[in-house]
């Protein structure tokens, strides 16, 4: 494995030490969301509609109540109804009134496993058998499942009131379109006609799924005195906190929640779909209520991503800089609207530096499950075309594709069509490092190629809060609110351990409840090490403070003549020398006798975040007798400001690259003409096995961040922005034949192949 | 739901011939079933208590192998893997090193799908089953058991109890491969078995080509191996091979594979484990 890490000028941060939560996890003592049993807990389980659209004419609940053992049933009529109302949350928005009739549906369900009525049993057997008992009367409307089907006139309308947005003058009938989106810079028309060569291509892809193993898990138990304790597995627990309160009509100050150890995010538990059904059932019950989808739920009922429809057209002179590029791009929102459009339209171009860009984006509800974040949301979409095109542009003008994009790569200065100035961005290096890897020079075999992309992902910061407390013996605990899914805690307990010049070991941490500490916004945008690390840094200074402040109380000097060097307090100036020089725990051990308990407390909204972009070279050899794709060889390269603990970093970049590579490769979702999914577990939904996959390559390369305060940029999400496309790229090469829609699944290539006189 | 163990075979099917009843040999599919509310059996009859089930034996006519012997105690047998290799090849696909350690060929088999891996591997072997029922024992070709999905050729009350599996020939060679998206825990989009045997020129004298997952059921065919008798096993051969095999199919299109593709997989495999039999069949 190749490594550009500069030359450490950290003691802790760029070393790799073991991660806190390791041991547990491996031992199995880790609490994950299903983990966690309480005495008389209930079981909570959800009736789902089989159809794909439907009107619900009534609900009789009354032979699952008679039932011995069913201690409850929900249904709509126990959640208040919500005003249409967008907020912003994090990189998308949130509307109460949608939230609350995917939970549980109101009037209509409008996809296959759309939650109809809830119940709570002393056993599952028993909660099963209510299921079965519930008698749902359904008016089964037609369904429309793809999105370019869902536009066309005619089209079964699942929202009488949707009225497409961003469209002037606003149109007077109601669609399937919520909203039309549009960038502009320059003057696309203009640029196109100083091109030499235009390349238009349309691309599909389909909705996958996040894929996470650890399925959406909760238990709920509401007091008779109106408080409540929710555990669950989730990316943010004050969110949830917010969800349920709003959903439920409660106080938010009145619930307590707890996050669990998570197996699996990736976007994708940003939501809440159980945890306002447990609160409910457990307040009807007085009763814990515990909830657990079963793998097929998490398929049917859980958000995928977005399929969609990519239309792209960029236009380059004969030595190969770009004067024009645009693209049309139509995204599955699932059941509400609520598509990752937006994203997937600024990451469109945002690799290049470009004068004149046009894109449009269309937000499209069709009987789907509703869509949730999948890391980087929306940008491997519109990515796998942009960067398929650049790869074709290459071809066509006989151009190294890694000159190509070194010609029109986005640098510090560029302004992206969305709107910003980037500030120092790593693109230029991570090809040139792309460039000069070993990788990149080794020979093929026959029946392989070798395809390169780039990829982009904004990141983000906001609210966040970190304390950390200086514990009697001079140990020290720290509480964050941003779940940690990749080794989040490790590197916070290094950025403390940096500040403080102390061994990481002696630094616990712990994922606080939301009553223990102040609003965290969730782990999504890959904005946790960035933000939580921002937060540490600052609560880490602050004990250093005011353990300098309790040395100058005892020697009776002033606090600006303490310093702190290497891990000791010291007096200075023309008190050098006077006093011993005290460590952190002997402060810690007078602690309350200079004024009690230090804590740091950093309460921010962090600022600053800046984008990561990534390079990934990949190799497959194609079968033609069979038309399987097969990974050989794969180097993800990425610019991550700093790598705090470079192993997660790495893993980071591993497991965006393999999440890709299912979606290149085998990953749909795959329906019947009755609107049903047809593969709703992971024999059929085919995500990537350890065996099908080479060693993931990375190079980290560090071109710092500014405004942080060691440089770190989010790396989480950029990973799974440029697989479909080097992967697309590769198999051209390998193959001969280029595709234009994925999965590139064996039965696709091996008729491609035919087709064109290769297999 | 009731569980019974029986250690004779006349008490397993008595159990069995009468209503609800299904058999348990390694659960694999079974349980699996009755977890996911696909069955609900009222009396399950575990067939491991019964010896001969269990056991693998070998004289001079071949191997006798219990319809519930596992996939690695296949693979563990001092002498099968080198006898019949596609045989335990085929076997040890099914599912994970875990489920190997209880997935047997008789369950597989009448699991009742088109797609088991290890049946075109037996058919190709010319494995004959034992079947023990009410009104005693006889014996029938494993390509004659399964007749649809789901649909068996055995009467109420009957069970596997083993499989015959003849005495290698001399120069004698078996294969199996199966095409799936991934490079384990899948199921079989297409399966092909084929075993020959040379005489001391090296011409074919004997031929059986399985496929499975291409039609309602395993497929045993007889233009594939005739493809091959009486040759070299060389390229026109193969060819020969390679459309009938492509000749025998019947599938359908589904979310694992299109008739189109299924059919020129078909042809594919059948040309690569003939490759890999005559291989096998030149070295002993």
């Amino acid at each position: 494995m190749q490594e550009r890490v500069k030359k450490p000028q950290f003691d802790v941060v760029g070393t790799r030490p073991v991660r806190p939560d390791g041991v547990d996890k491996v031992t199995g003592r880790a609490k994950y969301g299903a983990d966690l049993k309480m005495a008389g807990q209930l079981v909570g389980k959800v009736l789902r509609s089989p159809h794909a659209h439907a009107r619900i004419k009534s609900i009789d609940v009354s032979k699952a109540l008679a039932l011995p053992g069913v201690k409850a049933v929900v249904t709509a009529e126990d959640f208040p109804g919500q005003p249409s109302e967008f907020i912003p949350a994090g990189e998308g928005v949130v509307n109460y009134r949608d939230m609350t009739s995917n939970v549980m549906a109101r009037a209509k369900v409008l996809y296959e496993g759309h939650a109809v009525a809830a119940v709570a049993a002393l056993n599952e057997k028993t909660a099963l058998a209510a299921l079965d008992a519930i008698k749902v009367e359904y008016e089964v409307l037609p369904h429309v499942i793809d999105e370019m089907e869902a536009i066309k006139p005619g089209a079964p309308i699942l929202h009488e009131d949707m009225i497409t947005t961003g469209v002037t003058p606003a149109p007077t009938k109601a669609s399937n379109i919520a909203k039309r989106v549009e960038f502009v810079l320059g003057d696309a028309a203009k640029g196109f006609g100083e091109a030499d060569l235009i390349v238009e291509r349309e691309f599909k892809t389909k909705a996958v799924h996040q894929g996470y193993i650890e399925p959406h898990a909760c238990l709920a138990s509401a007091s008779e005195d109106g408080s409540a304790e929710l555990w669950v597995t989730t990316q943010g627990h004050w969110v949830v906190r917010a969800y349920c309160a709003k959903l439920l009509g409660w106080e938010i100050g009145k619930i307590r929640v707890t996050s669990s150890e998570i197996g699996g995010g990736f976007g994708g538990k940003t939501v809440v779909y159980l945890e306002p059904l447990a609160l409910a059932l457990s307040k009807k019950t007085r009763r814990p209520v515990k909830m657990v989808m079963s793998r097929e739920e998490v398929f049917k009922a859980s958000g995928p991503t977005s399929g969609g429809t990519v239309k792209v057209k960029m236009g380059v002179k004969k030595d190969g800089r770009i004067t024009a590029a645009e693209a049309e791009i139509t995204l599955q929102a699932g059941a509400f609207q609520g598509s990752p459009v937006q994203p997937a339209c600024m990451c469109a171009f945002a690799n290049y530096d470009l004068e004149n860009v046009k894109v449009v984006g269309y937000d499209v509800v069709s009987n789907r499950p509703k869509v949730a974040a999948y890391r980087a949301p929306g940008g491997p979409i519109s990515t796998y075309g942009v960067e398929s095109v650049v790869d074709e542009i290459a071809e066509k003008l006989g151009m190294c594709p890694i000159e190509l994009r070194l010609k029109n790569a986005a640098k510090e200065g560029t302004r992206a069509a969305y709107g910003p100035k980037f500030g120092p961005v790593g693109l230029i290096e991570c090809l040139e490092a792309a460039k000069e890897s070993d990788h990149w020079k080794a020979p093929l075999g026959p029946n392989q190629g070798r395809g390169l992309a780039a990829g982009f992902w904004f990141n983000i910061g906001g609210e966040t809060t970190v304390s950390l407390q200086l514990n009697e013996d001079g140990t020290l605990t720290l509480m964050a609110g941003t779940p940690d899914i990749g080794g989040l805690r490790a590197s916070l307990c290094m950025m403390a351990a940096e500040e403080l010049k102390m061994d990481v070991s002696k630094i616990r941490p712990i994922i606080a409840d939301t009553s223990s500490l102040g609003y965290n916004f969730l782990t999504g945008g890959s904005r946790s090490t960035f933000s939580s690390g921002m937060a540490t840094v600052e609560a880490a200074r602050s004990i250093v403070k005011q353990a300098c402040g309790r040395a100058a109380k005892l020697w009776d000097i002033p606090e600006e003549a303490v310093t702190f060097e290497d891990g000791m307090i010291r007096p200075a100036g023309e008190n050098a020398g006077k006093h011993k020089p005290m460590s952190l725990s002997d402060i810690a051990k007078v602690a309350g006798k200079t004024g009690g308990a230090i804590v740091g407390y950093a309460a921010i909204s962090a600022q600053g975040a800046a984008p990561s972009f990534g390079v990934h070279i990949a190799d497959t050899e194609v079968d033609p007798g069979t038309g399987k794709v097969t990974v050989t060889r794969y180097t993800a390269i990425q610019d991550a400001g700093k790598a705090i603990h470079p192993s997660y970093v790495e893993g980071q970049y591993q497991g965006g690259a393999v999440q890709g590579i299912g979606w290149a490769l085998n990953e749909e979702y795959i329906y019947g003409a009755d609107g049903k999914l047809q593969n709703a577990g992971f024999l059929d939904y085919r995500v990537p096995v350890a065996s099908d996959l080479p060693m993931i390559d990375t190079i980290i390369i560090e071109v710092p961040n500014p405004r942080h305060p060691y440089g770190v940029r989010g790396i989480g999400e950029t990973p799974i922005v440029p697989p479909m496309a080097a992967i697309g790229a590769s198999v051209r090469r390998a193959s001969g034949v280029r595709f234009f829609e994925l999965p590139m699944s064996p039965p696709k290539v091996l008729k491609a192949m035919k087709a064109a006189g290769k297999a | 739901m009731r569980y019974e163990k029986p250690t004779t075979v006349e008490a397993a099917t008595a159990l069995l011939a009468g209503q609800g009843a299904r058999v348990l040999a390694g659960g694999t599919d079974l349980l699996v079933q009755i977890r996911s509310r696909i069955l609900n059996p009222d009396v399950v009859v575990d067939i491991k208590g019964i010896d001969t089930t269990r056991k693998i034996t070998k004289d001079t006519s071949g191997y006798t192998i219990g319809a519930a012997v596992t996939g690695a105690e296949l693979k563990e047998h001092p002498t099968l893997s080198k006898d019949w290799p596609g045989l335990v090849e085929g076997a040890n696909l099914i599912g994970s090193t875990q489920v190997q350690g209880r997935a047997s060929l008789g369950g597989n088999l009448c699991n009742g799908s088109p797609a088991a891996d290890s049946v075109p591997a037996m058919i190709a072997a010319g494995a004959v089953a034992t079947i023990a029922g009410p009104k005693g024992t006889r014996t029938l070709p494993v390509e004659d058991i399964m007749l649809a999905p789901r649909k068996l050729a055995l009467t109420a009350g009957e069970f596997i109890v083993s499989f015959k599996i003849p005495a290698r020939p001399a120069h004698g060679g078996d294969a199996y491969l199966r095409f799936i998206p991934r490079t384990e825990m899948d199921i079989a989009v297409v399966g092909c078995g084929v075993a020959l045997a040379l005489d001391a020129g090296g011409t074919c004298t004997a031929a059986r080509v399985a496929l499975g997952a291409v039609a309602a059921r395993p497929l045993l065919v007889e233009d594939g191996a005739k493809a091959l008798i009486g040759t070299k096993v060389d390229d026109a051969a193969l060819a020969k091979l390679e459309a009938a095999a492509k000749a025998a199919c019947k599938p359908i299109d589904d979310k694992r594979g299109t008739v189109e593709f299924r059919i020129d997989v078909a042809g594919t495999l059948a040309k690569r484990v003939a490759k890999i039999a005559l291989e096998r069949a030149r070295k002993v």
